[in-house]
């Protein structure tokens, strides 16, 4: 680098014999690079795993059929673009939404154990969509009947969370993580009573499924809706990049440093409640995605939002296809539900990090 | 040692205080909570030093925080250069007063440069950052703690003392006229608190610093405020301030002034007042 004003050092580096002089800390834009091809090979792969295996070239005859006007097998054709392209694209945006959720989550609380459902959210969608088979709720919105539960529960329980999080002095981190998490046991229990008192069967099927996550469901006409809400989130918080670096280093800091820390937690709180609101409601809860991804973004850029939120996002999309992979393939005909295969892989990833002694959660010794 | 401006007041009327507390009130603990600050009068001279001491609990920090805009007072008012500071946007506010708080810690996952670019902040709009013009200005605040040559190294290999230095160089980033440092020797060794401050005293800045170590306070500061029950109780040149019977009265400590064999200074020697077995 050519620095205009010339600083000399002042003081020679110290002569720690073999004592590292930096860490090797790979470029931010060398990872988003790599993590998007492998994203999209990853993208054209994962399609071809199912109940028909299908080779990548018939994959790409496909879409080429559909984006540029070549010839496909019409069987072929709708297997792979009305039922599995929707479903690796959901996969795609709901490990990314979620990867920028706990990334954001994280730093709202200062806690490195702090996932996205901390806020209440997907026990709250589970309560809505028990309510929804329970009660025949929102019994005129048809297929969406579901989503619209979950999703109704989903607000209601962050805005339950964030009203009595504020009515006792304001967003602080313990504060949140105490308030989200009692909320959620309550919102659990709430939900397991509902089945409880159901005689319908279907109730805690539906019940698990909230709870542990599926996109079995995928198609084209639900991808909008978590599209729009991870891009404009995300985009937000990129925006905002500078200021969540300064709230991670603690709210005094923040407020020294000029952030208006009230408003910011408060305008975080209600992007993150919406952003896992509506994952919740078309994907349902699935663990250890927006726990880990972020650290594992954090060892390999550092912990700087403007690398970590486009690493992690990018890093959960990758995680999330292949655990949607897993999920379809482990135990045909059926399928695994994708918090089961997050956890199964999750736990020793999180183990790993633990061990590692460069890593240190944010933590500050 | 000089006591008064170490450098002549940029302002148009020198007889303005840089910064000038009138009447302070603080409550900590919510609505309901305890009074640390009462009534409290202060003014600090540009270029000026002034050390804030005075027992644990007495309300340095907070009077610090309220001095600095990081949290509201709930009676009186702050003033700048003879402006309020309650006006103010916090990104202005930031950019007239750094704060270096007591018990802040350096992110761990940061490299020292992106801890002390944070200082940047109140100059950069919300999304940016990194670019050369603010290394520029994250080299010079490392280069007057002295360790430039750390800039991209990771903030665990630093030791104690170092990461103080970096906290600081963070401060100094924010290229703010008024330097507010809580404790900034909290945790250091005699060597290093002694380094530190003479660091501090070179700045270019009016300082407002909280410290608990009467004999350092008394080298360095151009003056010193001695806090007592959430007031001032004394307010002057150290050795004028820091009395015998002042200390007895505020830290019921017995002290007695030594001069110094070779430079002339006074030190402070200190006696418990009261026998040991009592509380402390």
């Amino acid at each position: 680098m050519s620095a205009p004003v010339a600083v000399r050092p002042t003081s020679p580096p110290p002569a720690g014999a073999g004592a590292p002089v930096r860490r090797r800390r790979p470029r931010t834009p060398i990872v988003v690079g790599a993590l998007l091809g492998a994203l999209l090979l990853s993208a054209v792969l994962s399609i071809g795993f199912g109940a028909e295996p299908l080779p990548p070239r018939v994959v790409l005859e496909v879409l080429d059929h559909r984006l540029l006007g070549g010839t496909a097998d019409p069987t072929w054709d709708a297997i792979v673009w009305d039922i599995r392209l929707p479903r690796t694209l959901l996969a795609i945006v709901v490990g990314a939404g979620l990867a920028i959720a706990g990334t954001g989550i994280q730093t709202l609380v200062r806690n490195p154990l702090a996932d996205p459902y901390l806020l209440g959210v997907s026990s709250g969608a589970s309560v809505g969509a028990t309510a929804v088979i329970t009660t025949g709720l929102f019994a005129g919105a048809g297929l969406w009947a579901l989503s619209l539960g979950a999703l109704a529960g989903a607000l209601a329980a962050a805005l339950l969370v964030f009203g009595i999080a504020m009515a006792q002095g304001g967003l602080t981190p313990l504060r949140l993580v105490l308030t989200g998490t009692v909320l959620s046991s309550a919102f659990s229990a709430f939900a397991s009573f509902l089945v409880f008192r159901s005689s319908d069967p279907q109730a805690a099927q539906s019940v698990l499924f909230w709870l542990l996550g599926s996109l079995s469901g995928a198609a084209w006409d639900q991808l909008l809706l978590p599209t729009a809400t991870v891009a404009i989130v995300g985009g937000l918080l990129m925006a905002g990049c500078g200021w969540l670096d300064a709230l991670a280093a603690g709210p005094d800091t923040a407020a020294a440093l000029g952030v208006p820390v009230r408003v910011l937690r408060n305008v975080l709180f209600v992007l993150l409640a919406a952003l896992v609101g509506v994952l919740v409601a078309v994907a349902g809860g699935i663990g250890f995605v927006g726990l880990i991804l972020p650290h594992v973004a954090r060892l390999l850029v550092g912990a700087r939002h403007r690398a970590v939120l486009p690493v992690a996002a990018l890093a959960g999309a990758l995680f999330l296809v292949w655990v949607d992979v897993a999920a379809r393939v482990a135990v045909r005909p059926t399928e695994v539900p994708l918090s089961v295969v997050t956890g199964l892989i999750g736990a020793p990833i999180f183990l790993l990090l633990l061990g590692r002694r460069t890593y240190r959660f944010g933590g500050s010794s | 040692m000089t006591h008064g401006a170490r450098f002549p007041a940029p302002a148009d009327d020198p007889r303005i205080p840089h910064l000038q507390a009138r009447g302070l009130a603080c409550d900590v603990g919510g609505r309901r909570g305890r009074r640390v600050l009462a009534d409290v009068d202060l003014a600090v001279r540009h270029g000026e030093m002034l050390g804030v001491v005075g027992p644990n609990g007495t309300g340095k920090s907070t009077l610090l925080r309220v001095l600095a805009g990081v949290r509201p007072a709930a009676g009186g008012e702050v003033r700048v250069d003879g402006t309020p500071l309650a006006g103010r946007s916090p990104r202005d506010r930031a950019r007239e007063i750094a704060m270096v708080g007591q018990e802040e810690q350096p992110q761990s996952d940061l490299l020292v440069g992106e801890v002390v670019a944070l200082g940047r902040t109140p100059h950069r709009p919300p999304w940016a950052g990194g670019d050369d013009a603010e290394r520029d200005a994250v080299l010079r605040a490392l280069a007057a703690v002295e360790l430039d040559h750390a800039v991209d190294r990771s903030v665990e290999q630093l030791s104690g003392g170092e990461r103080r230095r970096v906290l600081l160089a963070r401060g100094l980033a924010q290229e703010a006229p008024l330097l507010v440092l809580d404790e900034p020797t909290n945790h250091l060794d005699v060597r290093h608190q002694l380094a530190l401050m003479r660091m501090i005293r070179r700045l270019e800045r009016t300082v407002v610093v909280a410290i608990h170590d009467l004999n350092l306070a008394m080298a360095v500061c151009d003056r010193v405020a001695i806090l007592h029950d959430g007031t001032v109780h004394a307010d002057g040149p150290p050795e004028d301030v820091l009395t015998p019977a002042a200390i007895r009265e505020v830290f019921g400590v017995e002290a007695v002034p030594v001069r110094h064999p070779d430079t002339g200074h006074v030190h402070l020697l200190f006696t418990t007042h009261e026998p040991a077995d009592d509380r402390c």
